[in-house]
């Protein structure tokens, strides 16, 4: 099991060192000297100036060096300097993770439990017109552009009928604490939360639909049905737990979708997370901080991908651990 | 056989419909789609000529709707190729050669899987300038994993066939057999794969554009979205429409995927309906 999560690790962490390696030629690609660009961004661009920022940053290293000298200051959590907010990246990514991960976080909770359980109750009701309608709307929500369900959540729910707050994390001035303050960053979370999760929702009710239909036909559900079992303990214990598989494994692949989804809601909702970081890097072409955010998001990934990994094989006893 | 698929059916007249618009619909509307026409904030359903209204700049929205049509599924249709060009030769030698080769590619084609796809597309377009080439280039580049992969196992189970191992022996080459007796029949998933695809891309396309990222001088559905945000408490006519266009050419060509899938694969055939 040690040996198995060592190598996982391993893994990852390669797969994350290709990624700083991608990133670093994407910013080599970028439009413009970077001296240049950081010294106009910098408001001064005299000769000397420029030649300064190019020693300082390493500019004039062959190739390799910069290469060597960028890996290393990722692996010390140094993702560069953003000359148009005057801070540095890391500094400005770890303020916006914590609101990125409790949207995402609750997102991704919404949408399993929901999603497994509209999925159960389509296949369950196979052919009636519950499946219809579920199998319709999940048809329709896996069509939709989150950015417009975001919109149209903001059109129904905030400008018509006033119940929810559109944008922001909480509520500007109110300065509410304990309970007040969690209610308030509730009622903030709920609209940018769902958006995100009806996408999902979507894809996983259809995945269990399709998953328990399948394991449905088995000759263990046969079997149990024979030992006389109530339909409700195979549903649930036999079939649901077999047809939730294929669920987790997607669950997992689907951690950069995700990713991508919190950068279109977060920008709608004005939220404050990396999302919404990265929009705004993209509007002020302030391409360290735009790649810094690439990469952290590529982290979370690898790192979800891994614990969904283990969850997988804790779930699957048919799995080995030793590879 | 997809004629006989409800979905299919109702995915195909859609799609039909929408590419008739993106081919002839400029005849009808040949003015750009980006000229003023009327006084702006004009709400639809009041002005014969106009039925869908203006937008901030009071450009016409049916119009913009129309030139739409065109970036959408020009760009869906163009990258899901490019993607093809990608993800089919690489699968197919991963599949083919094994070994080495093969896991060599088959990492090359993980990493790219596990890479955050539209954050990588962002970056893509944002680094390379956002014009419709460099759009194209960034979805294919995210989108042709999973083509390679599908790929890759239906070759790995048509080499051992005997027809394919018979061409061996008779002395053909590698990319004759892999072009003219693997490939063939290993494209209905392929197909299917593909038409799904060109949603997911039409999808991107639209929230690239939306983001900001779209190219400056092509009228998109994303960007009339991303236009209308700002302004939606006045005029929700603006983004409601373009979203329905979007939402409904990707609910056809995912109608068509199903539906191929279907007719294609009939031992998939889902039961209990």
């Amino acid at each position: 099991m040690l040996a198995f999560i060592a190598q996982r690790i391993g893994k990852a962490v390669i797969v994350l060192l290709a990624i700083v390696v991608l990133n670093f030629f994407l910013i080599r690609m970028a439009p413009g000297d970077p001296a240049m660009v950081m010294a106009g961004e910098a408001g001064a661009s005299d000769k000397i100036f420029v030649a300064q920022l190019r020693e300082k940053f390493g500019l004039d290293q062959p190739l390799p060096v910069q290469l060597y000298r960028y890996v290393e200051g990722i692996v010390t959590l140094d993702l560069g300097f953003s000359f148009r907010q005057q801070m540095p990246v890391s500094k400005l990514i770890l303020e916006r993770l914590p609101a990125t991960l409790l949207l995402t976080g609750t997102a991704f909770v919404i949408s399993l439990v929901f999603g497994v359980l509209f999925g159960t109750m389509a296949a369950r009701r196979a052919g009636t017109w519950a499946d219809t309608a579920i199998t319709v709307l999940a048809l329709i929500f896996y069509a939709t552009p989150l950015f417009w369900i975001a919109l149209m959540a903001i059109l129904l729910f905030s400008v018509t009928m006033d119940w929810l707050p559109s944008f922001g994390y909480e509520t500007v001035g109110a300065n509410y604490t304990g309970l007040a303050h969690v209610l308030d960053v509730g009622a903030h979370l709920i609209l940018p939360a769902t958006t995100i999760g009806l996408f999902f929702m979507a894809t996983y009710a259809r995945m269990t639909r399709a998953s328990m239909l399948e394991v449905k036909r088995l000759d263990f559900v046969k079997t149990a049905r024979a030992k006389g079992l109530r339909d409700a303990v195979i549903q649930r214990r036999h079939v649901l737990r077999n047809a939730l598989l294929p669920v987790v494994t997607l669950a997992g692949l689907q951690a950069g979708t995700l990713v991508g989804g919190a950068v279109l809601t977060e920008t709608v909702f004005a939220w404050p997370g990396i999302g919404r970081l990265m929009y705004e890097a993209l509007l002020q072409r302030d391409y360290n901080l735009l790649l810094g955010v690439f990469v952290v998001c590529s982290a979370m990934v690898l790192a979800f991908n891994l614990i969904t990994d283990l969850i997988y094989r804790s779930v699957d006893p048919r799995i080995e651990f030793a590879s | 056989m997809l004629l006989r698929n409800p979905g299919g059916l109702i995915g195909l007249v859609i799609l039909t419909i929408a590419v008739a618009v993106a081919v002839f619909g400029p005849l009808l509307f040949p003015t750009s789609p980006w000229r003023m026409v009327q006084r702006p904030f004009l709400p639809p359903f009041t002005m014969h000529g106009l039925p869908l209204g203006t937008d901030a700049l009071g450009r016409d929205v049916l119009a913009g709707i129309i030139y739409g049509a065109r970036v959408s599924l020009l760009v869906g249709l163009v990258s899901t190729l490019a993607a093809l060009a990608v993800g089919i030769p690489v699968g197919a030698a991963a599949g083919y050669f094994g070994g080495r080769i093969g896991d060599a590619l088959m990492r090359f084609t993980e990493f790219f899987q596990t890479v955050p796809s539209f954050a990588l597309a962002i970056v893509l377009v944002a680094v390379l300038q956002p014009s419709i080439v460099s759009i194209v280039l960034a979805i294919a580049i995210v989108s042709w994993p999973p083509v390679a992969r599908l790929v890759r196992g239906e070759v790995l189970s048509l080499r051992t066939r005997e027809y394919v191992q018979a061409a061996i022996v008779t002395g053909q080459t590698n990319s004759w057999i892999i072009w003219r007796e693997i490939l063939p029949n290993a494209l209905s998933p392929v197909i299917v794969l593909a038409s799904l695809m060109v949603a997911t891309a039409i999808l991107l396309e639209s929230s690239l554009s939306f983001l900001g990222l779209g190219d400056p001088n092509l009228m998109s559905w994303g960007y009339m979205v991303g236009a209308g945000r700002t302004v939606i408490r006045q005029a929700w006519w603006i983004t409601v429409f373009p979203g329905v266009a979007i939402l409904i050419s990707v609910l056809a060509l995912n109608l068509i995927g199903e539906g191929l899938n279907d007719a294609l694969n009939p031992r998939l055939n889902k039961d209990g309906r």
